[in-house]
């Protein structure tokens, strides 16, 4: 032997390749059938795929793999052809989508809504039923709020409900309007250290740990009604787009299977999102 | 073979001249010694001849086809003894049955056959020369090349190196042999060459050369090297 | 924060199949990607170790900048090249753990490519001579310099794993950080925080860190014996 133990290194190699690489690259291939649903941050954090997936991928053998993005974000991937399915909520954004020609149908699946959360002191004195009022006692008492910024389903409700209220937020922002530019979850964090002011879904607002001293405030006005839409993006557009998995999977969350799935899913006893199929799709794009 | 000739060769290294038109002529065989002050030019005139140094001028004569080069500090890579001498090997195009052939005996005839599969920056200071000469001898050169084999070695390596040496050139190795061992010198060498500042100063048999320098270049150096040069002179 | 902490390791005691999963996963992405970068980035820094040529110095200034390269950038450009509207498009890598191993792997390669032509370059002043003069050619140079600094390799192949599986901004990008497919420790433990589950995320966060440290005590166990077996 020249060099008794040359391989040492070259064996180490060897044996990562020979384990850890196809190992890690098969996975995606062996998977018969799979989809990208670009969804939300709300409906991932709030533990609602955990609980509604299960059932459909033991029924159709289709794995579902959800991106959570912010609705802009989620739509902007769908946009590229880098996902099947896109199920969002902001509705305007959503027909927008349709409209374009990226999707040719969109679909009621569901709703839940958005609450006004704050410290429970309430020092600006927000508490009760009406999103404007407290809106506008917020403004005026300058208390800290927190603002997603990041083109999200939930800061766009919060920007078309300070609009309502109307309220001028360039013109009125200033240190205590805080645009985090994150999640849903990140944002109730920078809040709940700051003792802030926030508008957040509901589901996520349930499913999250770290609240300190807020609480719910403002819940249960009609401007807070938070519609989800699904849409299976056009393969027209996107070829590799799987049409046939994505709408089976639609299919199956309009269906009452599906529906009855999504009510059932509660965080201490709670009812987070609330069925609203039509089995027509409710936007349909223009032939 | 036909003796090295290098003519007017000129070696000039970050702006500094090391070679100043040097002109030799090294017979074909048995052992010539290079001597002379530090940076007089004795490294790099290996170098060149080896081919490690690029002259800037001058023409240079190496008959032979190959070269071995054992440096005063043994390079010697984190492997086995024989992976170092097979090392001297890999170059040459030879079969695996041949390398192994000859690494076993380069190894055996160093003495270190026994440590073959040791680690070889493990070894002492006289091992590991010994190791390079195994390794150098390997690859059966027509000329072997020293800068100063045992500058670094105790006493008996030395004895042990300078016996290897001799019996190489024996052989019918071309040895050139850079050294500060002027005692070393007078054992190894036929002949003696004096370098000073890039030039050759003086070339003749050893023992003249030593006892009885001609230039004054050549005097100076020997005086500060050599004890009884200038014992001999005051009796 | 105490009551955190005790959360902390009770939850420590109830991880369950899933957390082996994820981690399990972030395991073979880190070292399939170290992998590739040790095979890519050795023979480069090696390469630039033994040669000389123009340009050489700018390319190793690039390297070691590339040392610093921000993940969420590498994870951002990889998106766009990876994405079904990109140039790759049609490999349909994106959201697989193949596209993080290739965001990694970007990562690693320039990281050992640096590393490694210093090492070498530095074993090259004391052997290069020797080597040349034996007559072997640049690639067998540094093919043999590479073996004789094999230990302090390990070393950056250390560094690489400890700079891949600590990363988030790339595997979130081009990964997507989907349940039960791309989600890695880094990723599980920015899901939890914000979710609010702090103590979830830091009973991660040990996993983590044991996973690392784990990892790393192997290398030196292997490397130590190796030593003392080959000085």
């Amino acid at each position: 032997m020249v060099v008794p133990r040359r391989g040492f290194l070259t064996l180490g190699l060897l044996a990562l390749f020979g384990t850890v690489a196809p190992a890690s690259m098969d996975r995606a291939r062996a998977e018969p059938a799979s989809i990208v649903v670009a969804s939300t941050t709300s409906t991932e954090q709030s533990g609602l795929f955990k609980h509604i997936l299960p059932a459909f991928e033991a029924k159709t053998g289709i794995a579902v793999k959800v991106v959570a993005l912010g609705t802009g974000q989620a739509l902007d991937a769908a946009r590229r052809g880098d996902a099947d399915v896109a199920l969002v909520h902001d509705r305007p954004a959503e027909d927008a989508f349709v409209a374009q020609g990226f999707a040719k149908a969109r679909f009621d699946v569901m709703y839940n809504d958005f609450v006004l959360v704050g410290p429970k002191t309430d020092p600006a004195g927000a508490r009760g039923t009406d999103i404007t009022a407290a809106l506008k006692r917020i403004a005026a008492a300058k208390a800290p709020f927190v603002s997603r910024g990041d083109r999200s389903g939930t800061h766009s409700a919060e920007l078309r409900s300070w609009k309502e209220a109307g309220i001028d937020l360039p013109a009125v922002k200033g240190e205590w309007y805080r645009d985090v530019g994150q999640g849903m979850g990140p944002a109730l964090n920078t809040a709940s250290a700051l003792d802030a002011y926030i508008l957040a879904d509901r589901g996520t607002w349930l499913a999250f740990k770290n609240r300190g001293d807020l609480a719910i405030l403002v819940e249960g006005d009609k401007r807070l009604f938070n519609p989800y839409g699904v849409m299976l993006v056009n393969p027209d557009k996107h070829p590799t787009v799987k049409a046939k998995e994505g709408q089976a999977f639609i299919d199956w969350l309009v269906s009452p299977e599906g529906q009855a799935s999504i009510a059932a899913y509660r965080i201490g006893g709670e009812q987070l999102f609330f069925p609203s199929a039509n089995v027509s799709p409710v936007t349909k794009a223009k032939p | 073979m036909a003796g090295i000739t290098l003519t007017d060769v000129v070696l000039v290294l970050n702006r500094t001249m090391i070679l100043d038109r040097l002109s030799l002529a090294i017979p074909p065989n048995g052992i010539t010694a290079l001597v002379g002050p530090n940076g007089a030019g004795k490294s790099a005139t290996l170098r060149v001849i080896d081919g490690l140094l690029v002259p800037a001028r001058g023409s240079l004569t190496v008959p032979g086809t190959r070269r071995a080069f054992v440096f005063q500090k043994p390079a010697l890579i984190r492997a086995s003894a024989s992976a170092n001498v097979a090392l001297g090997l890999a170059a040459l195009g030879l079969s695996r049955t041949e390398r192994r052939a000859r690494t076993g005996a380069a190894l055996a005839r160093v003495g270190l056959a026994h440590r073959a599969n040791d680690p070889a920056t493990r070894f002492s200071g006289g091992e590991q020369q010994r190791l390079a000469l195994a390794r150098a001898w390997a690859a059966r050169p027509d000329l072997l090349l020293l800068d100063e084999p045992t500058a670094n070695l105790d006493p008996g390596a030395t004895d042990l190196v300078e016996a290897l040496v001799a019996e190489m050139a024996a052989e019918g190795t071309k040895v050139v042999l850079v050294s500060h061992n002027l005692a070393q010198v007078a054992r190894l060498a036929a002949d003696v060459i004096v370098l000073a500042r890039g030039r050759a100063v003086e070339h003749g048999p050893t023992r003249t050369t030593l006892l009885s320098p001609r230039t004054p270049e050549a005097r100076a150096y020997l005086d500060g090297e050599l004890p009884w040069s200038s014992l001999a002179a005051a009796s | 924060m105490t009551e955190t902490i005790h959360e902390t390791f009770a939850r420590l005691m109830t991880l369950d199949r899933d957390v082996l999963a994820i981690a399990w996963l972030s395991l073979r992405v880190s070292l399939t990607a170290v992998a590739i970068g040790l095979l890519l980035g050795i023979p480069l820094g090696a390469f630039l170790a033994v040669t000389r040529f123009r340009g050489r110095s700018a390319l190793v200034g690039l390297l070691n900048a590339f040392m610093g390269l921000p993940p969420v950038i590498v994870g951002l450009v990889l998106y766009l090249v990876l994405s079904r509207s990109g140039p790759l498009g049609s490999l349909g890598l994106l959201f697989t753990p193949g596209a993080m191993v290739a965001a990694q792997a970007m990562l690693a390669t320039p990281l050992v490519a640096a590393l490694t032509r210093q090492v070498v370059a530095d074993a090259e002043d004391h052997l290069g001579e020797q080597l040349r003069s034996l007559g072997l050619s640049a690639p067998r140079r540094a093919g043999v310099l590479v073996y004789d600094t094999r230990f302090s390799l390990v070393t950056t192949a250390l560094a690489a794993f400890g700079r891949a599986i600590s990363e988030i901004g790339a595997v979130l990008v081009v990964g997507g950080n989907i349940d039960g497919h791309t989600r890695t420790m880094t990723t599980a433990i920015s899901l939890e925080t914000q979710k609010g589950d702090l103590s979830l995320a830091l009973a991660l966060g040990i996993v983590l860190i044991a996973l690392v440290v784990t990892v790393n005590a192997v290398a030196a166990l292997l490397r130590g014996h190796a030593v003392r077996a080959y000085g």
